[in-house]
């Protein structure tokens, strides 16, 4: 059995959760509403992130990130690919990764220029 | 140079009142420092910006993006980027930029160049002073702009938001982050922050703490650092080293008024002392955004900017009307409510508050001269974020005061 506590972010009351994991069965106490329940479902199943970060190119580093949340296991994964690059001048939203490890998500530019 | 609206900064707040002016038939100047519009959000790569104004989520550059754009197509409005206010006089600026030193004068202008970090000094910090001391923001300036690195080994001193952010940007970078050290008991920043920043990536994050002394002569060696009592006094028995050549430190933020000496200031936000239309003690100069109050989310930057782009533009135009003064008054529950007067009056109006300390199903109520005006339930609040309060003026007179029940 599994047991962790978290503070619920989905809103500013800010319940201090206990979940735990029995196989299939989570059990979550400590919440005031049933939004604490889907994210600590989530966050013990499947957490997801949006990653950002910048991206080296001919005229300096530019801001990137992934169109999608990816899987938080695979953070430093697509770091790294961020990491490989070395483009040429880019321009806001362009796309620099396609389907980045397969997760579904681009890696587009967001600078501001 | 004339216009009617002057901005003096192209932030998220400029940008909105520019936009809001405009809108309302001015003729716009915007002055920038910096070579692009977008101020501080574009080195905030980060996502999470624009929830409630866009209801999509967004990271810093692309929600100065959206807003260049508008202002850009924007026919009543000219930007000078590349040009710094020298000196703010009556009803006119000096400013020095791209074709030298040059004035404006205008016939409404809108401060709204946004805070500055507090630094080392500000603090007190104690021990050396070697190379490797810096600002959260600067460290992310570096990391985000420049593409270099403040260090390997990162101490960071003060939980708020920008240090929470850079923890996580320089671990994915391939620093270690040994710690964030809160002398407080609690964090300012938001809790999304230090569970996504924090918590993902296994940074401890120690209350009650703080450094005692910073070691190195050249360059930052480590630190000493221990707990603190509830009157913040050192607790020496707890004293321990900690190996590190960075220290980054994000503890809190000032509104950058130092070139507005003749502004009346609230010794609470250290922004502008303002009435209901954001209007300072010289009725020609209005304020939004962070050099007014240090706000959580630039969406409500953005919203107050719209707010005060309006007044501004019906000032200019000599269309501001004024009711009788109201003076607004709050009880020890809360650090501020803005603004800090209103104008009677018929119509709705909003204030913005910050609270003390954290509540739980409490009510807020708003009375005037005894007599109950409006009540608000909050099931939660807390200090790092700020809320507002919205309420028909009808039958406020003279004065009006906030408390939590």
């Amino acid at each position: 059995m599994e047991k962790r506590e978290m503070t619920c972010i989905m809103c500013p009351l800010g319940c201090s959760l206990v979940v735990t994991k029995d196989g299939d069965e989570i059990k979550v106490s400590g919440n005031n509403c049933q939004r604490g329940v889907v994210f600590a479902k989530e966050e013990l199943t499947c957490p997801m992130r949006i990653v950002t970060s910048s991206v080296k190119t001919s005229e300096g580093v530019k801001a990137c990130k992934t169109t999608k949340p990816v899987p938080k296991a695979k953070i430093f994964d697509v770091m790294k690919e961020i990491e490989k690059l070395r483009l040429k001048k880019v321009k806001f939203g362009d796309v620099v990764i396609k389907n980045v490890l397969g997760t579904d998500a681009d890696v587009i530019i967001t600078a501001n220029e | 140079m004339k216009t009617e609206v002057l901005v003096v900064g192209g932030g998220p707040a400029g940008m909105s009142a520019a936009l809001s002016a405009s809108e309302n038939e001015s003729k716009v100047i915007i002055v920038e420092r910096d070579k692009v519009l977008g101020g501080i959000l574009n080195q905030c790569i980060h996502n999470g910006f624009g929830l409630h104004y866009f209801q999509e989520e967004l990271t810093g550059p692309e929600f100065a993006h959206r807003f260049r754009k508008m202002v850009e197509k924007d026919k009543n409005i000219k930007v000078l980027t590349n040009t710094l206010v020298t000196e703010f006089k009556d009803k006119k600026v000096v400013v020095m930029g791209e074709n030298g030193k040059q004035e404006i004068t205008f016939d409404a202008c809108i401060i709204a160049m946004g805070c500055r970090e507090r630094t080392a000094g500000n603090i007190s910090l104690t021990g050396t002073r070697p190379m490797g001391i810096l600002t959260a923001g600067s460290a992310q300036k570096m990391v985000n702009i420049d593409g270099k690195m403040p260090g390997k080994d990162i101490v960071i001193l003060g939980s708020g938001d920008i240090g929470l952010i850079m923890a996580r940007r320089l671990t994915l970078e391939g620093a270690k982050v040994h710690a964030v050290l809160e002398i407080n008991p609690t964090s300012s920043g938001l809790r999304r922050n230090i569970l996504q920043c924090l918590d993902d990536f296994n940074i401890p994050l120690l209350y009650n703490t703080t450094i005692f002394d910073v070691v190195g002569k050249d360059r930052v060696e480590g630190v000493y650092y221990g707990q603190v009592d509830e009157h913040y006094n050192r607790i020496e028995s707890t004293k321990k080293f900690l190996k590190c050549d960075t220290v980054i430190l994000s503890v809190g933020l000032i509104p950058e008024m130092q070139n507005l000496q003749d502004i009346s200031v609230n010794s609470k936000t250290n922004g502008a002392f303002v009435n209901e239309h954001y209007q300072t003690n010289k009725p020609w100069m209005f304020s939004c955004g962070n050099i007014l109050h240090v706000h959580d989310l630039v969406d409500n930057v953005a919203l107050e900017g719209k707010q005060v782009g309006l007044f501004a533009s019906l000032y200019a135009q000599g269309k501001l009307n004024e009711g009788n003064l109201i003076k607004v008054s709050h009880s020890a529950d809360f650090a501020y409510v803005l603004p800090y007067t209103l104008f009677e009056g018929d119509e709705q109006t909003e204030v913005k508050f910050r609270l003390k300390n954290k509540i739980v199903r409490k009510w807020i109520v708003a009375e005037s001269q005894g007599k109950e005006i409006a009540k608000k339930f909050v099931l939660a609040g807390v200090p790092g974020e700020m809320m507002t309060f919205a309420f028909p003026k009808k039958d406020v007179k003279k004065e009006i005061v906030f408390k939590v029940v």
